[in-house]
């Protein structure tokens, strides 16, 4: 038995078990290069599943010397972070739950607690029991941090997509010469509701817009804050020298309106947005009219 | 009972983001008593307005909805509750046009007239309790003042 060994016999089972994990690197990565987490992720090569095992069982090598196995905070697993936040995330997008990706963490732990029982077999039984110990905390503490980058890459996705939402959701169309129109869709909060006043202000001046249609079929509540919104967005936009009107009124949300006790009579409002574009045509003396029945006979 | 399910729930109303998950919630669960498209949206209209009147001026609190029958008649109970600073004046508070904040001041009187049965209670200092109840069809109680028009 080298020398080093028979010190870290004498030391920690945490010790022990850094010693362990630094001389079967190369056998745990193999074993975990074909556990489904590896297998799952790195689809490519197998070489480069077995490097990135190396990196994990080095990275629980040095928190197991440093004793410092229930500690997620570890300097060790700060170098691994990054990897297995990227596992994590490739199983989430594979569409993996929580509860499964940590089942497949915890599917690395067998192959190595049975390496360490051959490696101490012929140790006192306290001995193997401290050091088996050791090695499923510190391979629980692995799933902790694993689990824990999964969430806040979840988190980080989910205010990535707040802003995407808040601008996808906001196009301005011009329908015509002198007509833009805004389809609004889902909750119109106040935030959602400054973007589609500026969106909409600013496409009034570089359209040069004389008639501003606000489309609510997407919006599935209309309540005193949601009207407020609107009224304001009508009330800038005809300091802007632009006619709004509020088109998609659905015959629940007009009942509603009228016994929450809302005024809406400053605003001109159409059931449908072919009603609010065929008002706005009208009144910019564009009327349509059908091919057949005294056009210009363009047929 | 099976109806109840996915009914009866506390709801926290702490954030914007609440609000919606208020409305879903109150959306899904009169659509499974059977309410009809008009109902639905009156009684989602009210819960939006209480609830961010719980938000606002209650400083947050929360929402506990319940299944109740009353014969055949399903309706569906919303209990707004927060331990804000309280309504002083409830007669003010549900005038329309009154507002201690910025608002339309159309919320409370309003979500009053979208429901079928309203109660407030009030405590200065202790906080404030919304109950309203809106039945899927007809209400029960045969004469009970829910519209006045």
């Amino acid at each position: 038995m080298p020398e080093h060994e028979a010190e870290a016999r004498q030391g920690s089972p945490a010790r022990e078990v850094g010693v362990f994990l630094r001389r079967r690197r190369e056998q745990i990565a193999q074993r975990w290069a074909d556990e489904p987490l590896f297998r799952a992720v790195f689809t490519v090569s197998r070489d480069e599943a077995v490097e990135a095992g190396r990196t994990v069982a080095d990275a629980l090598a040095e928190v197991a010397t440093a004793e410092r196995v229930v500690d997620p905070e570890a300097a060790g697993f700060t170098l691994v972070r990054e990897q297995l936040a990227r596992m994590a995330a490739s199983r989430a997008r594979a569409g993996l739950g929580t509860a499964q990706v940590s089942r497949e963490v915890d599917a690395l732990r067998p192959p190595v607690v049975d390496l360490l029982v051959a490696d101490l077999a012929d140790a006192p039984a306290g001995r193997l029991r401290e050091c088996e110990s050791a090695l499923t905390v510190l391979l629980g503490t692995l799933r902790l941090v694993v689990l824990e980058t999964a969430l806040s890459e979840g988190e980080a996705l989910i205010d990535r997509q707040r802003l995407q939402l808040l601008e996808v959701a906001t196009p301005v169309i011009k329908l015509w010469d002198g007509i833009v129109a805004v389809p609004l869709i889902g909750t119109l909060d106040s935030a959602r509701s400054q973007v589609v006043m500026e969106t909409l202000l600013e496409a009034v001046v570089d359209q040069q817009a004389r008639y501003a249609i606000l489309d609510i079929t997407g919006v599935p509540t209309v309540d005193s804050l949601v009207a407020q919104h609107l009224m304001k967005t009508v009330a800038a936009a005809r300091l802007m020298g632009a006619e709004c009107v509020v088109s998609g009124i659905r015959p629940a949300i007009a009942q509603t309106i009228v016994h929450l006790g809302l005024d809406l009579g400053t605003v001109v409002t159409r059931a449908s947005l072919a009603d609010a574009l065929a008002h706005a045509l009208h009144r910019l003396g564009a009327d349509i009219v059908h091919a057949s029945s005294g056009g210009a006979g363009s047929r | 009972m099976e109806a109840a399910a996915g009914v009866d729930a506390r709801l926290p109303i702490r954030s914007d983001l609440d609000l919606v998950w208020v409305r879903q919630h109150v959306r899904q669960a009169a659509a499974r008593l059977g309410f009809g498209l008009v109902e639905q949206t009156k009684l989602v209209t009210a819960a939006s307005e209480l609830a961010r009147n719980t938000l606002v001026y209650g400083g947050g609190g929360q929402l506990t909805t319940t299944r109740v029958a009353h014969g055949r008649a399903q309706g569906l109970r919303l209990a707004f509750s927060d331990r804000g600073p309280g309504i002083a004046d409830l007669e003010q508070a549900l005038r329309d046009g009154y507002t201690s904040g910025d608002g339309l001041g159309m919320g409370l009187g309003g979500a009053r007239r979208l429901v079928h049965q309203f109660a407030i209670d009030s405590t200065p200092g202790v906080g404030t309790t919304v109950t309203v109840t809106s039945w899927a069809g007809r209400p029960p109680r045969p004469g009970h003042p829910r519209e006045e028009w």
